[in-house]
């Protein structure tokens, strides 16, 4: 049971990794951004054809770090990955978002063609590289035992390291820089934030830069964790929202609480149930929150 | 191809058009008319699929027995199988509206995904309730004795169609009357609506209840037309994604529209397999499924974008007491 509720702190902060970027947007941009898992998927295919099918045949070397399964140059590539999915993102909001907030629609077609962009997305991602599973490295690792009768494998301590290490630079960012308390601002209302002299569309494409890069992070991060499937960010759309909805739409802090909750949820709950049955864990989650709270744990709004 | 086969694949690909030209309208039900985000619409679909093949065959013996499980099997006849599959697709719209509709509209999409998911799981996972991923088969036709057998789907595009005009009159009637009315109105502002003294939960409970009845009586007419389901039928981009294209291409707030847009994109769909599996190089001809989940998105996307009122457009005349 201890390894369970370990193992659900590793996926609870990929989920939070996600989350946070998905309850950026939800504050700011207000509407239900359902192509964030495949976001995800994007960032977790783009480090694969960099690190597993680009640069070893460049001759640019691994080098490994530690007990680590990968090392140096998956970093880079993870680094990369998160830079392309931000421009990505930036790209499909000039072309789809932004026209759609010229026009002032409401957002649920904002969902809507969210959801549309989550199927391009994951179509594209099926066209280049087919259906089937893949992996980021083959080699077996031994794990740590730990005590308690918990074995982690060194992976999955760089997966908490990583995630804590992210999430402390954006508390900062949001904290103490000022395009940090701008986004903030945006996010408790709009209105005042633009009338007091905020460069509201700075803010919104520095919300997609942050929330495209985050869920980059997490679908790396799951991969290294399992393995890369096209539908794998459809799958973590349920505990995303999930974790969003627990921790208060818009709140960076409470998604973070919420996707490690609904990690050690899902986790625990594959002691009685098939582990395939996560994502409706998640669904089960919500929808007793929403009967009891149906403002988050911490929300107020 | 010669004349008769081209004829008979018009036949099969008018069957499935009217059936999505089902789901279309119960859809806009919910969507068109009422505003309400349902992105689940598979999950209505299995239910009724699966409720009236459970009431509709015979639970298996002998050496079947071994091989299908199922939870039910009581053999009654077709009317009674679509009929179980109206009740308890509606039901399930009940039990998701309830929690959600008071809240955010777009939390009534959010639960709508969790509820297709979780419904694809258990039929998937559970193989004491349907058989699991090998799902149920020989799921009887209606009236199959009446013609040969060669000449089955003519009368089974009948009963499509018969289906599709009875919906369509149905939603009609209730639309241009005043509930119909509220409806609209609460689309349009739901504030104003409730300041008229409209319950907006339960206008919107029963719109919700009824579009997933009548996506339940789609799931069961698929059902009995492809006489075998498994959960694979089942995903969201087959259940519920195209229903939404078909919706926003013909019009939503439109019946009209609904159901053209369901042939039409239908007719894409199945059309482009040609394009996919002949034109394309061999690299992407493997993939060619693909390329046209891809073609809908982007056909989303472009309607969203450049004609959200669809090709008919909304009616906005709304009673006939009315000058146009």
């Amino acid at each position: 049971m201890t390894e369970l509720i370990v193992y659900g702190v590793v996926l609870g902060s990929i989920i939070a990794l996600g989350a946070i970027g998905l309850t950026l947007l939800y504050g700011i941009l207000r509407f239900a951004h359902f192509a964030h898992g495949d976001l995800m998927t994007l960032g977790a295919y783009v480090v694969l054809l960099l690190n597993v099918q680009l640069l070893p045949g460049l001759g640019i070397p691994e080098f490994k770090l530690g007990s680590l399964s990968f090392g140096g140059r998956m970093l880079g590539a993870l680094v990369i990955s998160m830079g392309v999915t931000a421009a990505v993102a930036l790209l499909i909001d000039r072309l789809l978002y932004r026209p759609l907030r010229a026009r002032h629609s409401s957002p649920i077609i904002f969902a809507m063609a969210s959801l549309g962009m989550a199927f391009i997305i994951r179509s594209l991602i099926y066209i280049i590289w087919g259906p089937q599973f893949w992996f980021y490295a083959q080699d077996l690792r031994p794990a740590w035992e730990l005590p308690l009768e918990v074995r982690l494998r060194p992976d999955q301590v760089f997966i908490l390291v990583l995630v804590l290490v992210l999430v402390v630079l954006l508390y900062v960012f949001l904290q103490r820089t000022k395009l940090g308390k701008a986004m903030r601002a945006t996010a408790d209302n709009p209105q005042l934030a633009w009338v007091c002299g905020i460069d509201t569309s700075r803010v919104i494409a520095w919300t997609w830069i942050l929330g495209a890069a985050l869920a980059a992070a997490a679908g790396v991060l799951y991969g290294v964790d399992a393995q890369l499937r096209p539908d794998m960010g459809w799958s973590f759309l349920l505990p995303l929202f999930a974790a969003v909805v627990l921790g208060g739409i818009g709140s960076p802090l409470g998604a973070l609480v919420g996707g490690l909750i609904l990690g050690v949820v899902q986790q625990v709950s594959t002691a009685f149930l098939l582990p395939t049955y996560k994502p409706a864990v998640a669904f089960l989650v919500l929808i007793l929150l929403l009967f009891i709270r149906p403002r988050g744990l911490f929300g107020s709004a | 191809m010669d004349v008769s086969g081209l004829f008979s694949y018009v036949v099969s690909l008018a069957i499935m058009g009217g059936i999505y030209a089902i789901f279309a309208l119960g859809l806009n039900v919910q969507w068109g008319y009422t505003g309400l985000f349902n992105i689940g619409i598979a999950g209505f679909f299995a239910i009724g699929a699966y409720t009236s093949a459970l009431i509709t065959t015979p639970l298996p013996e002998g050496v079947y027995a071994t091989y299908v499980q199922q939870l039910v099997g009581l053999d009654l006849p077709f009317p009674v199988g679509v009929l179980g599959a109206v009740v308890v697709s509606g039901i399930v719209g009940l039990i998701v509206g309830l929690p959600t509709l008071r809240l955010r509209e777009d939390y009534l999409a959010i639960a709508t995904i969790g509820i297709a998911e979780a419904i694809r799981l258990i039929f998937n996972n559970e193989s004491w309730l349907a058989n699991g991923p090998r799902g149920l088969a020989g799921l009887p036709q209606p009236l199959r004795a009446w013609v040969e057998p060669q000449h089955y789907n003519y009368l089974y595009l009948i009963i499509v169609l018969l289906t599709v005009a009875v919906v369509y009159w149905a939603i009609e009637r209730g639309i241009r009357s005043p509930w119909g009315r509220v409806l609209r109105a609460i689309r349009e502002d739901e504030v104003a609506a409730a300041m008229h003294g409209k319950d907006v939960f339960a206008f919107k409970l029963q719109a919700l209840v009824l579009g997933s009845a009548i996506m339940g009586l789609g799931g069961a007419l698929y059902a009995h037309y492809v006489g075998a389901i498994s959960p694979d039928a089942f995903t969201p981009l087959f259940g519920t994604f195209l229903v939404w294209v078909m919706l926003m291409l013909g019009g939503s707030g439109n019946n009209k529209g609904a159901i053209l847009g369901a042939f039409l994109v239908w007719g894409i769909w199945t059309g482009s397999t040609f394009v996919t599996d002949q034109a394309l190089p061999p690299f992407f001809a493997a993939r060619a499924p693909y390329v046209r989940f891809l073609l809908i998105g982007l056909i989303l996307e472009a309607i969203i974008l450049l004609r959200p009122q669809g090709i008919i457009g909304e009616e906005r005349r709304v009673s006939k007491l009315l000058e146009e």
